[in-house]
């Protein structure tokens, strides 16, 4: 065949492979870390500082010691070359976790209900996953966790326990029958009646199925934070809620008062109120009435993230459609029925996120409580621990210990406050 | 049937029944009930304070702001001694917390916008250091931050005696600033005869500069002619004030710090706790306003870009004139209310010993006086002052900020 061509190849030519440049991990270099002059000096300067940062911190952590009495023996053990002194968090890390004054042959206590801690929340968190009925098990847990941290005989929590079942299903039966208000009144008044016979039983029995009592001043270290943190979250909750559909009320003297106590608490550091738990709280009770710090503090705090939660709750329910609140309307529900039944599941369901972010920032706010001088975590490491004389000067161990504990917490915390958004991301984007 | 004489549906009939159960008074038979209930709860309250008052022997009384303080005040921004009173003594206290209020928001809003930016970067590690930052600071208390940065400052910072001598170990940068572990020493202003005239001149071309770049808008949304605007703004703030020092005979001389004994003496000393809590409140509340500005660049649609794009804007121009205005919108709320936490943060100054409102009005003055609930009604009333000013700047820039719907 004659052609103006020498030459006409006939066979195909294999696949090459793609330049070196455009595949794989030099690709991705060139795309992601040099793909001008500003991202590679970026990119420079970033390996540089990780760089510095593992050189400076590795010998530190790697020449640590974790077995010495006090930081003299650590340095002699070290003999001049960097290193940490662990060992201040192996001899002192049960008061960093219990506090001082906690009785030692008691930790387990403590730590059990921390350890309950999980599945008990876990109905209440991955509520697609775990039957309703496992629900119980959270509403078991505050009272067998304070029976485990404070002690005492088992009839106190399960008085209290009766009385709040009793005044459920009082209220149940009288809300059917004459309305939410006369439903609540008469659920408070079964509550009150049960108690005050409970106190009869307990004291009876005080001998049931006792641990040893640990007084309230004796918490401390993280516990404390954990106590604070979980107890005025839960409380804070139910107030929170009244609080914000109070704002949300068309009752100007009900929205004035509720609008009020919510700018009031926004607007002033938690510290102040703590100073108000710690010096003026007590002013307001009758004379002679003794409250724990502790539980004054809790009262406080939980005003405190009240108002938050509050605030996030009425962004919540800013958020639904008017046409919720009409459809409530025109089914005839009243306004307790339209607000259980409705408004309220929808609302909380978007403000989960919100209530979660609150919730952390009022764990890690726990940890003010040292200024006025309670033993938390903070606190033990500022007072018992840096100013003994055998562990001064220790505080990077100290603190980075106390750090990683709370960023474990909280890390986890919005971790599940980030999956839960996409759980209940319905739209389709 | 005599539905007509039965008063339970007579139309002007009222009966007590009605407050609960008619809609039209039920309001107001609950406010009625929450007015009563709150009062009832005040005033027992209030009568248990006063009860418990009388049994301590203690009054209600504002005299001690009065009275002598007695205390020394270590970071005094307006003249002060131990024989002020204790209502200076706060305002000392008020002025640090504004000051380190004011430099940490700055800060923070500096450190946020650089690390939010980069963030969203796409190189990968620059991103992936960023997440890095933004999660050890958002997760871990700032109290804890403020106390370890507190500490690794004064006990890694030099002492003043390493600047000493021949053989000295440390020395100060640009021979004008000396951080020791006391603190900061920075050079400060000394204002000589014509200093006035000088300020005014600088503050004038800040203006101008302002006054030039709006002009240069109204020029381009007028006629589409683009003013130059960077070397313009550069010599309006430079020249005049150049102009004024050397005209006027140098007015305002710097005084430097000098090592005299064992201490640096002259300049503006800034102590140890202000700059440990600066920089603490700057840091952690950086990883936050981060966060916000992530959130609010990538509340701006894709599309935007690219439309701005098509319409051959340059990248610089498309993030001034296009992404900004909108981003900022999402992310100035947030922001103000990250100035607010700094504020109410900055009370944790009394954990480093930095005086402010809460470490004399709050701590010192209500130890020594044990006027507490003055004291602690005060200094209240000081921090919803400052939240509530914050709080109408942002209610203000919301409504200029509104979208502007037709």
């Amino acid at each position: 065949m004659a052609s103006e061509y020498s030459y006409v190849r006939t066979d195909f030519l294999g696949e090459s492979p793609p330049p070196a440049r455009e595949t794989g991990v030099i690709k991705w270099m060139r795309e992601n870390l040099f793909s001008g002059w500003l991202n590679t000096i970026l990119t420079v300067l970033a390996i540089y500082f990780i760089v510095r940062l593992v050189v400076g911190v590795w010998p530190w952590f790697a020449n640590g010691v974790w077995d010495a009495d006090n930081l003299a023996e650590c340095r002699q053990i070290l003999d001049g070359a960097t290193g940490a002194c662990f060992a201040v968090l192996s001899d002192r890390w049960t008061q960093m976790l219990f506090g001082i004054a906690y009785p030692a042959d008691g930790f387990w206590r403590p730590t059990l209900a921390f350890i309950l801690l999980f599945p008990s929340v876990a109905p209440a968190l991955f509520a697609q996953y775990v039957p309703r009925k496992f629900l119980i098990a959270t509403a078991l847990y505050p009272f067998l966790a304070y029976w485990l941290i404070w002690g005492g005989t088992i009839m106190i929590p399960i008085v209290t326990l009766i009385g709040f079942v009793v005044a459920y299903f009082a209220f149940i039966r009288l809300e059917r029958a004459s309305g939410f208000f006369m439903g609540f009144v008469g659920g408070v008044v079964a509550a009150a009646v049960i108690w005050y016979l409970g106190g009869f039983v307990t004291d009876a029995m005080s001998g049931f199925l006792a641990l040893p009592e640990v007084a309230s001043r004796d918490m401390g270290g993280f516990m404390l934070n954990m106590i604070l943190g979980v107890v005025c979250v839960s409380l804070s909750l139910p107030l929170g809620i009244v609080l914000a559909l109070g704002r949300q009320s068309s009752m100007p003297i009900i929205k004035g008062i509720c609008v009020i106590f919510i700018e009031f608490i926004r607007g002033v550091p938690l510290i102040t109120l703590l100073f108000v738990a710690n010096v003026v709280l007590a002013y307001f009770f009758p004379p002679g009435t003794n409250l724990d710090l502790i539980l004054r503090v809790i009262i406080m705090i939980t005003m405190f993230s009240a108002a938050y939660i509050a605030e996030v709750i009425r962004g919540g329910l800013a958020a639904l459609p008017k046409g919720q609140y009409e459809a409530g309307d025109s089914l005839g529900l009243n306004y307790s029925q339209a607000m259980r039944l409705i408004i309220l599941p929808q609302a909380l369901k978007i403000s989960i996120p919100g209530i979660v972010n609150v919730a952390v920032g009022l764990f890690k706010d726990t940890t003010l409580v040292s200024v006025i001088s309670m033993f938390d975590l903070v606190g033990v490491i500022r007072g018992p621990i840096l100013s003994s004389t055998d562990w001064t000067g220790v505080y990077w161990e100290a603190f980075g210990f106390a750090a990683l504990l709370f960023f474990v917490i909280c890390y986890g915390i919005s971790q599940y406050s980030q999956w839960l958004e996409r759980q209940l991301q319905t739209d389709h984007r | 049937m005599s539905t007509t004489t039965d008063p339970d549906t007579r139309p002007d009939g009222f009966r007590l029944g009605m407050l609960i159960n008619d809609t039209r008074y039920r309001s107001y038979t609950f406010q009625f009930i929450a007015l009563v209930l709150l009062i009832l709860g005040l005033g027992y309250l209030i009568s248990n304070l006063l009860d418990n008052l009388a049994r301590a022997g203690l009054n209600i009384s504002w005299a001690f702001l009065g009275e002598p303080a007695g205390y020394d005040i270590n970071q005094r921004p307006i003249e002060y001694t131990s024989q002020s009173t204790h209502a200076r003594a706060s305002m000392v206290g008020a002025i640090n917390t504004l000051i380190v209020a004011f430099l940490a928001c700055i800060s923070a809003t500096v450190i946020g916008v650089v690390a939010g930016v980069l963030r969203l970067s796409n190189n990968w590690i620059v991103s992936k250091l960023m997440s890095v930052y933004v999660e050890a600071f958002r997760n871990v208390p700032v109290l804890i931050w403020i106390l370890i940065i507190f500490l690794a400052m004064s006990n890694a910072l030099p002492q003043p005696r390493t600047f000493r001598g021949d053989d000295a170990t440390s020395s100060m940068l640009f021979d004008a600033i000396a951080i020791t572990n006391r603190g900061v020493y920075i050079p400060s202003f000394v204002n000589g005869a014509g200093s006035l005239v000088f300020w005014i001149v600088v503050i004038a071309s800040i203006v101008g500069v302002f006054w030039y770049r709006k002009y240069a808008k109204k020029v381009l949304y007028a006629t589409g002619r683009m003013l130059p605007t960077f070397l313009p703004s550069l010599g309006i703030l430079i020249v005049p004030g150049l102009l004024a020092y050397f005209i006027l005979g140098r007015p305002v001389t710097l005084e430097y710090p000098e090592l005299s004994g064992f201490n640096f003496k002259g300049g503006i000393h800034l102590r140890l706790s202000l700059i440990a809590l600066w920089f603490a409140l700057a840091i952690y509340t950086g990883a936050f306003i981060a966060e916000n500005v992530r959130a609010g660049i990538q509340a701006v649609s894709k599309g935007q870009t690219e439309a701005a794009g098509a319409l051959g804007l340059r990248p610089g121009r498309i993030m001034n004139l296009v992404i900004l205005p909108q981003a900022l919108r999402v992310i100035i709320p947030p922001l103000i209310s990250q100035y607010l936490n700094i504020t109410k943060n900055s009370s944790l100054a009394i954990a480093v010993g930095y005086m402010d409102i809460t470490g004399t009005l709050g701590g010192i003055t209500l130890n020594q006086t044990g006027r507490a609930i003055e004291a602690i009604l005060l200094l209240m009333l000081f921090y919803l002052v400052v939240s509530l000013s914050i709080s109408a700047i942002m209610n203000v820039y919301n409504n200029r900020m509104k979208l502007q719907e037709r």
